[in-house]
């Protein structure tokens, strides 16, 4: 076992873990943080986007002992005292979820690509979520999501 | 219109939860106690099990019980069944070969359950799995849907000659023979209706929960209706009386009909917990849902279509192939028969048709129903055929379309394969839509794109499809083993909560909204005072759960049919607290009035009343406010729209773009215009993935090539169009919210538009999926012949 020390979404958190523990079961099957998901295998839906140290990852790709030390903000820390991210918000508001299994990766990913780019094209938008999967919306309303959550946001 | 009733846009309920990483599906749930498991496979398609040494497994760190098909066995418990009875056309049953929840003896397809592994950590169970030693005899693998009922070919289960399960037909053969003969013009095409891996983002999971004081079960799984798969693992499998098991699925994401069926896992799990006494949780990962969710599609058909001088259409007649897998999964042998051949008349007055149908076993993964199930090769196959029939007699698609169209006056209208059409105004919607998609400035976009260097090309679908499943006798007659009803039963509280218990489930449609919204409009309720219950055997009346686009026609007016319930039992306390009689009472916007009066009581003082009846006299209404109503449709409904696509594309690199995408339904009634654009969108995608990049490829071997997300290649939001959908209203005449269903059409429709696009603008027709390098190929060949000249 290896003991692993981080800040999830503001909290100083210790576990011990087999080496092996990648980040997404850390969140999920260590802290009970069930928000972020697996949807394969091969690093390649983005439904376990966080960001670690303000940029997004794919927690299915890393392991909690790389982390020691980070700071992890997961979908649960996003809204702060009851209100909704502008990028929470805008997702509702413009019906960019259905499923919802996606979502959490998606709003992550689309906050980290707002913090690169206030203001994205939807061309830019749309090659910027190729690391994120859905099969429910055809991308449609996540596009328009992000471009208003990115106003939003101040961009 | 009441606020935030039929109609609106409401924000949707539910969103909170996820947005917030609030949502609970199947895998964020844990049992006390609980211990996991991982299914070890066969990496072979077709093998013979000699013997499974698990000695080692069990011997391994965490390791509680390995199981294999000897213990279902032992436990006395049967195997998976087919619900949907086929019958040959010489009326023979069709063969349906045994369903093991593990191997016996056998494995039929990679990916086929031999043993599970239970351990104290899913690692741990994983890494055991690797110490299981299977001796497999490998045999040849029957893998091509057109050759699996050729002689020679290894056959797949004993007893069924030529891999055959049925051979069906629908229609008036001797017709439409007599008619293609006598016909001035017949068009004639090949189709491969490639095969499709589903792909819900959420894996599916399960959870088997045995409890010894009551020896009963507790299975949380992944499903898109928990009744059935209550029934089936009872009544079939027979691991517990019904009352025994309690079937559970909580938030679903995503299952486009794979989560319908009922599998291996979740059976095997229940077996599990109750040998370790233990609840045991298992959760795919994304290479097994590739392997072990059932496919969708996989046909191969040769279609005839005869018109007369003027083009319009005397036959048309259809021989396909239907791939079944290594088995028959639960709804899989209705799919290519009565969800397919009945919708072969499309929009079209057609007289005679004729559609035969060989469904084949091969050593691959079961398919069933994906999204559109059997309507979505009926449409690709007809308005393929439609279009090609055009160029070949020089007229404009969109014109011979019109030509052959039922008139608006037709309905309702028997077609020549068995469907009734309520009601339907198709030349609507192909207006508007080749208005949205300047169809008339086409030209000059060629044009245009020409002087690029690209090839542009327009491509139509006029669809039809047949859901809102459906009217339990007529499924009845053709096979189905279940009712098609939908139940709901209204209850409110004390302080006017009003619940509403459906017996179908949502897994990503919105259910929680939109019948919110339908108790809204109808008892004036508001939203927000609203639970829609759905998802748990326990809590909500029987029922059939969600899939071919019935939640709204039938679910929805199941709970208008409570609602209305709800109305009589409260005029009658209403007329008593108002001193009037029962007849002179009016409900409306939430009050029941006298009418011609301002005398009133509201709904929640009245169901205050029906729960503290101290002014009710005895014997007038029972207490409570609770009512719960069955609905049985009288038929199906039948949705119908216009898609227009147009594409460009790259001669030097293959590569289709797509530059505009239209799509105009005709969903009747929509409750909420929101939701269901973005049903639209959703099957827009599917569709468009099919035609341009979506498809499994087996080697000869039968091993799955496109077995993981590096290796099947999904719609990225990079891919896709920004889509115009827009609509058109007929409103259904046998539900009174006139609603048809939303959530298959936009899969249905829309692959024969692109690839009617894609042979505009090339020339040639190439098959599903349109990849880059097929469409290269076929610009090369075609282009081979001009260099030589």
């Amino acid at each position: 076992m290896a003991k692993v020390s981080m800040t999830v979404n503001g909290q100083n958190v210790t576990r011990d873990v087999e080496p092996r523990t990648l980040l997404v079961e850390f969140l999920r099957q260590h802290l009970d943080l069930t928000g972020t998901h697996v949807g394969c295998d091969t690093s390649q839906c983005g439904a376990c986007v966080v960001h670690l140290d303000g940029r997004s990852v794919k927690a299915c790709t890393m392991l909690a002992v790389q982390c020691e030390g980070a700071k992890v903000m997961t979908i649960e820390g996003l809204a702060q005292n009851g209100e909704l991210h502008p990028m929470q918000a805008a997702f509702r508001e413009h019906h960019g979820l259905q499923c919802g299994f996606c979502t959490p990766g998606m709003i992550m990913s689309a906050i980290d690509l707002v913090q690169h780019n206030p203001s994205p094209s939807e061309d830019e938008i749309r090659h910027w979520l190729e690391g994120n999967l859905c099969r429910c919306t055809g991308y449609h309303n996540i596009v328009k999501a992000i471009k208003a959550g990115a106003a939003s946001m101040g961009g | 219109m009441a606020e935030n009733g039929i109609g609106a846009s409401v924000r949707r309920k539910e969103d909170y939860r996820f947005i917030t990483g609030g949502g609970q599906y199947v895998d964020d749930i844990n049992r006390p106690g609980q211990a996991y498991a991982y299914f070890l496979r066969s990496p072979h398609a077709h093998a013979a099990i000699r013997g499974i040494d698990a000695s080692q497994a069990l011997a391994a760190p965490g390791v509680l019980a390995v199981l294999t098909g000897d213990d279902v066995k032992a436990a006395g418990w049967g195997g998976l069944i087919c619900g949907w009875m086929v019958k040959s056309k010489d009326g023979s049953d069709m063969k349906a070969g045994p369903h093991p929840i593990l191997c016996q003896g056998k494995a039929r397809y990679v990916g086929d359950p031999v043993a599970m592994v239970v351990a104290e950590t899913y690692l741990q169970a994983k890494d055991a799995a690797e110490l299981v030693e299977v001796d497999y005899d490998v045999l040849p693998a029957c893998v091509a849907t057109d050759k699996a009922d050729q002689p020679g070919q290894p056959q797949v289960h004993d007893g069924i000659a030529n891999n055959a399960v049925y051979n069906w037909e629908l229609g008036d053969k001797a017709a439409v023979d007599a008619a293609i003969a006598a016909a001035a013009h017949v068009t004639k095409l090949d189709f491969v209706n490639n095969r499709l891996v589903p792909n819900a983002m959420e894996p599916r999971a399960a959870i088997g929960d045995y409890d010894r004081a009551s020896n009963g079960f507790t299975l949380h799984t992944t499903s898109q209706n928990p009744h059935v798969a209550r029934l089936v693992i009872s009544a079939f499998v027979g691991v517990a009386p019904e009352h025994k098991l309690r079937v559970i699925a909580p938030d679903v994401g995503g299952g486009f009909g794979s989560k319908i069926f009922i599998y291996n896992e979740e059976c095997a799990c229940l077996l599990a917990s109750r040998m370790v006494r233990r609840p045991v949780k298992w959760t795919a990962e994304r290479s097994e849902s590739f392997v072990s969710d059932a496919h969708g599609r996989d046909h191969v058909t040769h279609a005839e279509l005869a018109m007369d001088r003027d083009g319009r259409f005397t036959a048309l007649r259809v021989h396909t192939k239907a791939n079944m897998g290594a088995y028959l999964s639960t709804f899989a042998s209705c799919v290519p028969t009565y969800l397919y051949a009945t919708l072969l008349a499309g929009q079209y007055k057609t007289p005679a048709i004729y559609c035969e149908v060989d469904a084949v076993y091969t050593n691959t993964t079961p398919v069933d129903a994906y999204r559109g199930a059997g309507r979505p090769e009926a449409t690709f196959l007809l308005e393929t055929i439609v279009e090609t029939a055009a160029k070949e007699l020089g007229v404009d698609p969109a014109e011979l379309r019109r030509r052959n169209f039922i008139e608006p006056s037709a309905f309702p209208y028997q077609t020549p394969v068995a469907l009734v059409y309520d009601i339907g105004n198709y030349g609507a919607h192909l207006d508007k839509a080749l208005e949205l998609a300047d169809y008339a400035g086409f030209a000059g976009r060629r044009a245009k794109s020409e002087a690029r260097g690209k090839l542009r090309g327009v491509g139509f679908s006029c669809y039809i499809e047949a859901c809102g499943i459906a009217p339990s006798a007529v499924v009845g007659s053709l096979g189905a083993g279940v009712g098609l009803w939908e139940s709901a039963k209204i209850r409110f509280t004390h302080t006017g909560v009003c619940q509403v218990l459906t017996g179908t489930h949502t897994h990503g449609q919105g259910h929680e909204t939109t019948f919110a919204q339908l108790i809204a409009d109808k008892l004036g309720v508001p939203i927000d005072n609203v639970e829609v219950v759905h998802g748990d055997t326990d809590k909500t009346p029987v029922g059939m759960g969600t899939y071919g686009s019935r939640s709204l026609a039938v679910g929805g007016q199941a709970i208008v049919n409570a609602a209305e319930k709800i109305i009589a039992k409260g005029k009658k306390i209403a007329a008593h607290l108002l001193e009037a009689a029962e007849a002179d009472i009016e409900f409306q916007n939430g009050s029941f009035t006298v009418k011609g009066t301002d005398r009133s009581k509201s709904l929640g003082e009245v169901v205050f009343e029906a729960y503290v009846p101290h002014h009710i006299p005895q014997g007038l209404v029972e207490p409570g406010m609770e009512e719960t109503a069955f609905y049985d449709p009288a038929n199906f409904t039948y949705p119908s729209g216009t898609y227009i696509c147009e594409v460009e594309v790259d001669q030097d690199t293959g590569v289709v773009e797509i530059d505009r995408f239209v799509a105009v339904d005709d969903f009747g009634k929509v409750i909420n215009p929101m939701i269901v654009e973005g049903q639209v969108h959703g099957g827009l995608a599917q569709g468009i993935g099919q035609a341009l990049i979506e498809g499994c490829v087996y080697d000869e071997a039968g091993q799955l090539l496109s077995a993981s997300y590096m290796d099947y290649c999904m719609p990225r939001a990079d891919g896709l169009p920004d889509f115009q959908i827009a609509t058109t209203e007929t409103p259904c005449t046998h539900n009174t919210l006139g609603v048809k269903g939303c959530g298959e059409a936009g899969a249905i429709g829309s692959p024969p538009a692109v690839m009617n696009a894609i042979t505009d603008a090339i020339g040639v027709r190439v098959s599903m999926p349109a990849t880059p390098e097929k469409v290269w190929r076929a610009l090369q060949n075609r282009q081979m012949p001009q260099a030589a000249e």
